[in-house]
């Protein structure tokens, strides 16, 4: 094996191939050549660094620094100082002050364990950092009863947004003699901010094919289903390379492993209506039919696709299965609170110092993952609101900094965790304008089957317009929670059931906000 | 054997199969959960939300339509709470509705309507957000007023699962939702086939026939045309129940008293070409079961089974009865026999039909179907609009003196009068091809297997002289499916139809259950129509087509014999190939005999 002095990590996602990231790799590398370096300095193309910097990313082991905004004019630079030199360049780094260094302890991460680590494209990569132990556990050393105790006793929550117990779930499945089962993943990420899944399955796409590896073992499926957004195309080229590499190496298909277990995963890009993450509208998506959501029961898992038992879990959720396997549920129990263990990953956004996403252990406090993971708030900026969950979720205000952040404790203040996405807004920020921009994109996304979400939506915006037009009075603020708790209770599926949390949360934590703009 | 479960709704004890759901439970036991979407004829949309229950344990209601009960449920119906969602879901539908209440073809009838008004719902309650769209007008059968569409799926439904015509489809998201044919072409240019159950179902009045009724008031009115009218069998039982009489009172001479004072100018009867085309189509049958044929004879009188067939069947359109429909046989004899009877010239004669069904006024307008010498029927008006005529002409219909019909084309027996309803047709057909068969008269002629309201029926009539007569009875689409699919399947593999007779009819109930019967319409209902009906038969004195004494008469004056070639020029027919994705034709497939 080749030694080299230093490995640079280039960060390949969808924002740093907007910023030519590939044509910045060949320059990088002619002029590490030019110095004659190229035995030195390894150049490593991966998945998301873990931090959202701007533009094109870097990370240089070991000597863990983070550079940002990097631009091909900076190269020449960047290898004499940095490179030839041994001298860091400042004005470079992710964060110039030196303050502020993201937490990057990869033993504290599950999920993004192997992103921006190894790269996503070659498996050996994933096998040399003991990728496919699980599925070779799950398949040849446990029974399919097994797996779902084990899953079940790590206690496993889904990690698409309702929080609903993963082995639970499963174990529902796994009982049925059917002739056919399936598992669907959702991947088809459409809560506003987050890419969390995007990010799991750029960096890491071999540990999300794991999982439902182990996923179809315990609950008897022989096909799965990737559902995934069509926007996310770097992920559905790895994804693909990845199922064919398994092909290859006989981690898919027949007779794996010669145990009598078959399997095939193929992926299903969806065409971004925000109602196909509901995992109903997501099946009727996915046999071809409009994205509506259908009546629960039967739940999907007795009667889902095409009729059959089908599991549908998120992309997170199934990222922390291989984990959860290989090292025992002991192990994963270790993390997060006894409620709700293991870890969350965040994607935080808005005014922050440095937005991006992380892995956090389940029961962490709003306040450290803004301060530790994010920089804390962007220079010159107070922390006004942040918004945690997406469209569906709740809008917290500073005096709500201190809770803890997991499914558990954030119900009892009516408030979800979600998707894991944070808007975080600054002082200056308008609540109504917020809400204004969240109600607008329910009105967008209802699917329009219902009566109750389709006209309601409608009422909402039509409200919430007038309100920012300055137009509105308090009962029409009034108004808005009347229709928002009749779609909650009255709705056909979580999408009309969600406008409420974001309403009733803006006009309980700023309710003097709306009365200044209604007074004018 | 289904299980049965303990439940509790408001309190009373019931005890149900767990099939049912929280709304049939409740609709046995007389508790009525407001509802909106909900039609217990159709699987559920689930649409509206209006029927939202609280089940203890539950903290979110759930909708009655679609929960099934489940043991020891306790579910309580009415609450402070479930008031005020309804009002707030009922005031939000409104205001995405085009409240024209008082001049709405469904007023009255209407769902929404009587709901907000159980209710108590303020319809200015919140600021309208309807967005007004273009009203659909292209067919020749049915409207479709999108401004009134509450979007409540039951058309879908209707369309697809129970008719499986597959022309209307849910299109666009959000506010921006609407029912709609594939790429918003219209109706006209759709699959439809405008049997009309879909008006039928409609709880507002979204969606209607296209009205006649200006037309013919002024071919009425005018002193130069001589308007002549038939009435279908399905039209004197369907009457009553608007005019606070018992449903399905057969009220026929109250029925010709009424389009007298109306002013037309004849009044016939379409249960007399009803009779002629057990004539027509009889001979025609026998003919084929002398001549040994393996494909089965299959019934014509129903427009939108004939349009089905000619969409999704048209490689068995030999297989159908040339015969036209008893409106088209009046249509052709009203402007050639009786034009010569009564020495008219048939130019001045204007031909209105009244139907339940919103398929005959495509059918009247087939460019094939000239074979007077003119359209032969001019107008069809749907059961709909005559009782909307008779309102307008201050008619008084429970009170009007009884009248009889106008003599020479309005004499029928029993078995005309059945062919409204489902198996009827079937029941006269054999009443009479028995005796062309045999030569002798058929003693027991309630044919109680053909009746009734299972989807497809079947029967084995022994024949003498012939053998086992096979035949099969389907009413609505997708029961026509399973029927034709059959036959198409034991053509091709054994050559063989598993009948020799079969009659389809499009809409559910035959008839009675028309697309252009009174709104407000349910199985339950077209069966007590029916029964009417058959009540009817049976007091009739004469029951069997053959021994209608204007029929043979028509046939020594006019006709020669059945199947003669002025019989083939005037009553019969062919039929087109249709394309399945916009409904137009393609070729013609079978010819007209000359």
């Amino acid at each position: 094996m080749k030694y080299f002095r230093s490995h640079i990590l280039v960060g390949i996602n969808e924002t740093s191939v907007a910023a030519g990231v590939h044509d910045f790799v060949a320059e990088l590398r002619q002029e590490i050549n030019k110095h004659s370096l190229q035995e030195e300095i390894n150049i490593l193309e991966t998945g998301p660094l873990g931090f959202f910097g701007k533009g094109i990313c870097l990370t240089v082991f070991p000597e863990n620094v983070n550079y940002e905004n990097v631009k091909s004019e900076d190269i020449p630079e960047l290898v004499s100082e940095h490179f030839l030199k041994g001298r860091l360049v400042k004005r470079l780094m992710l964060d110039s002050s030196g303050k502020f260094s993201p937490k990057f302890n990869y033993d504290q991460r599950i999920v993004l364990r192997n992103s921006g680590i190894i790269d996503p494209e070659s498996i050996d990569e994933y096998l040399g950092v003991g990728g496919y132990e699980a599925w070779e556990k799950a398949l040849l050393n446990m029974t399919p009863e097994g797996i779902v105790a084990e899953v079940k006793k790590s206690g496993l929550r889904g990690r698409g947004g309702a929080g609903f117990p993963a082995g639970l779930k499963w174990s529902f499945t796994a009982p049925l003699k059917a002739e056919q089962k399936y598992v669907v993943v959702n991947a088809d990420e459409g809560e506003p901010g987050t890419f969390k899944d995007r990010l799991i399955m750029e960096g890491d796409p071999h540990q999300l094919l794991e999982g439902i590896m182990i996923c179809a073992r315990a609950v008897g499926a022989t096909k799965a289903w990737i559902y995934i957004r069509g926007e996310y195309k770097l992920c559905i080229n790895r994804l693909n390379h990845a199922i064919e590499q398994c092909k290859e190496y006989g981690l898919l298909g027949r007779n794996i492993f010669e145990s009598g277990f078959d399997l095939d995963i193929e992926i299903k890009i969806g065409a971004g209506a925000y109602v196909c993450g509901e995992e109903t509208a997501l099946i009727e998506s996915l046999e071809g039919n409009r994205g509506n959501p259908r009546w629960k029961p039967p739940f999907p898992g007795v009667e889902g696709l095409w009729k059959y038992p089908t599991v549908v879990n998120n992309v997170e959720t199934l990222a922390n299965v291989p984990y959860i396997i290989k090292n025992g549920a002991e192990e994963f129990l270790k993390y997060g609170t006894p409620e709700c263990p293991g870890t969350k990953v965040y994607t935080i956004l808005g005014d922050v110092a440095h937005p991006g996403l992380c892995e956090v252990d389940m029961g962490a406090t709003l306040r450290t993952v803004i301060n530790e993971y994010a920089g804390g708030m962007k220079k010159g900026f107070k922390f006004k609101a942040a918004l945690v969950g997406g469209a569906a979720g709740v809008i917290l205000p500073e005096k709500m900094l201190d809770v803890k952040m997991d499914f558990h404790s954030l119900n009892q203040y009516a408030a979800v965790l979600g998707s894991g996405a944070i808007l975080v807004m600054n002082e200056h920020q308008s609540i109504v304008d917020m809400l204004w921009s969240i109600l607008r994109f329910f009105r967008h996304e209802s699917c329009g089957k219902c009566s109750p979400c389709r006209n309601g939506t409608q009422q909402l915006y039509s409200l919430i317009s007038k309100i920012k037009a300055g137009e509105g009075t308090m009962d029409d603020v009034e108004l808005m929670l009347t229709i928002a708790q009749t779609m909650q209770q009255t709705s056909f599926c979580a999408l009309g059931q969600s406008p409420i949390m974001a309403i009733r949360s803006a006009i309980e934590n700023f309710r003097e906000e709306f009365v200044d703009i209604t007074s004018k | 054997m289904a299980k049965t479960v303990n439940v509790w709704i408001d309190g009373v004890h019931l005890e149900v199969p767990d099939s049912m759901t929280i709304i049939e439970a409740a609709d046995k036991q007389g508790i009525n959960i407001p509802r909106l979407c909900y039609h217990p004829d159709l699987p559920p949309t689930a649409n509206c939300g209006v029927c939202v229950v609280e089940i203890t344990g539950n903290p979110v209601p759930k909708r009655a339509c679609c929960t099934p009960v489940a043991e020891g449920m306790k579910i309580t119906t009415n609450t402070n709470k479930l008031r005020a969602y309804r009002k707030t879901l009922v005031e939000m539908i409104l205001s995405n509705h085009e409240v024209v209440c008082p001049t709405c073809a469904a007023n009255n009838k209407c769902e929404l309507q009587s709901l907000a008004n159980n209710l108590g719902v303020d319809p200015d309650a919140l600021p309208s957000i309807l967005q007004k769209k273009k009203v659909d007008d292209s067919s020749f059968s049915i409207i479709r007023d999108v401004n009134k569409c509450i979007a409540c799926g039951r058309c879908v439904t209707v369309c697809n699962e129970v008719q499986t015509v597959y022309a209307l489809t849910f299109s666009d998201r959000g506010i921006d939702a609407h029912i709609d044919t594939a790429f918003g072409l219209g109706m006209a240019n759709s699959p439809c086939v405008n049997c009309g159950q879909c008006t039928v179902y409609c709880p507002t009045g979204a969606l209607r026939e296209k009205s006649e009724i200006d037309a013919v008031w002024e071919a009425i009115l005018d002193p130069d045309k001589h308007v002549i009218v038939q009435e279908a069998p399905a039209i004197r039982v369907s009457l009553a129940e608007e005019f606070g009489m018992e449903l399905g009172t057969v009220t026929a001479k109250k029925m010709y008293a009424a389009l007298r004072k109306i002013g037309f100018d004849s009044i016939m009867d379409t249960n007399f070409t009803a009779d002629l085309t057990i004539m027509e189509e009889g001979t025609e049958c026998v003919a084929k079961l002398k001549s040994g044929s393996k494909r089965p004879l299959i019934t014509s009188c129903s427009p939108g089974w004939i349009k089905f067939m000619e969409t999704y069947y048209p490689d068995l359109a030999d297989c159908v009865s040339t015969a036209k429909s008893p409106m088209s046989m009046f249509g052709a004899l009203s402007k050639t026999y009786y034009a010569q009877e009564q020495k008219i010239d048939p130019a001045k004669i204007v031909s209105v039909a009244i139907m339940p069904c919103t398929a005959k006024k495509f059918e009247a307008r087939r460019p094939e179907l000239k074979d007077s010498g003119f359209q032969d029927t001019d107008y069809v008006l749907t059961t709909r609009e005559f009782i909307r005529m008779i309102k307008e002409a201050g008619i008084d219909f429970k009170h009007v003196k009884e009248e009889e019909a106008d003599a020479g084309m309005s004499f029928y027996t029993g078995a005309g009068t059945i062919f409204g309803a489902t198996g009827g047709v079937m029941e006269a057909a054999i009443r009479s091809a028995y005796t062309l068969v045999t030569g002798q008269e058929l003693e027991a002629i309630d044919i109680q297997a053909v009746r009734g309201l299972e989807g497809v029926k079947e029967a084995t009539i022994p024949v003498p002289g012939f053998g086992d007569l096979k035949v099969a009875v389907a009413h609505g689409l997708s029961n026509a499916r399973i029927v034709m699919d059959k036959i198409r399947e034991g053509l091709a593999t054994k050559g063989e139809s598993p009948w020799h007779f079969v009659e389809i009819m499009a809409c559910p109930g035959g008839c009675v259950g028309g697309g252009g019967q009174p709104y407000g319409n349910n199985m339950a209902m077209r069966a007590r129509r029916g029964q009417g009906l058959y009540q009817e038969d049976k007091n009739l004195p004469i029951r069997k087509s053959h021994h209608n004494p204007e029929v043979k008469r028509i046939y020594e004056r006019f006709i020669g014999e059945p199947n003669s070639p002025l019989a083939h020029k005037l009553l019969h027919t062919h039929y087109f190939k249709r394309s399945v994705s916009n409904g137009q034709v393609v070729e013609e497939v079978t010819h007209k005999h000359h």
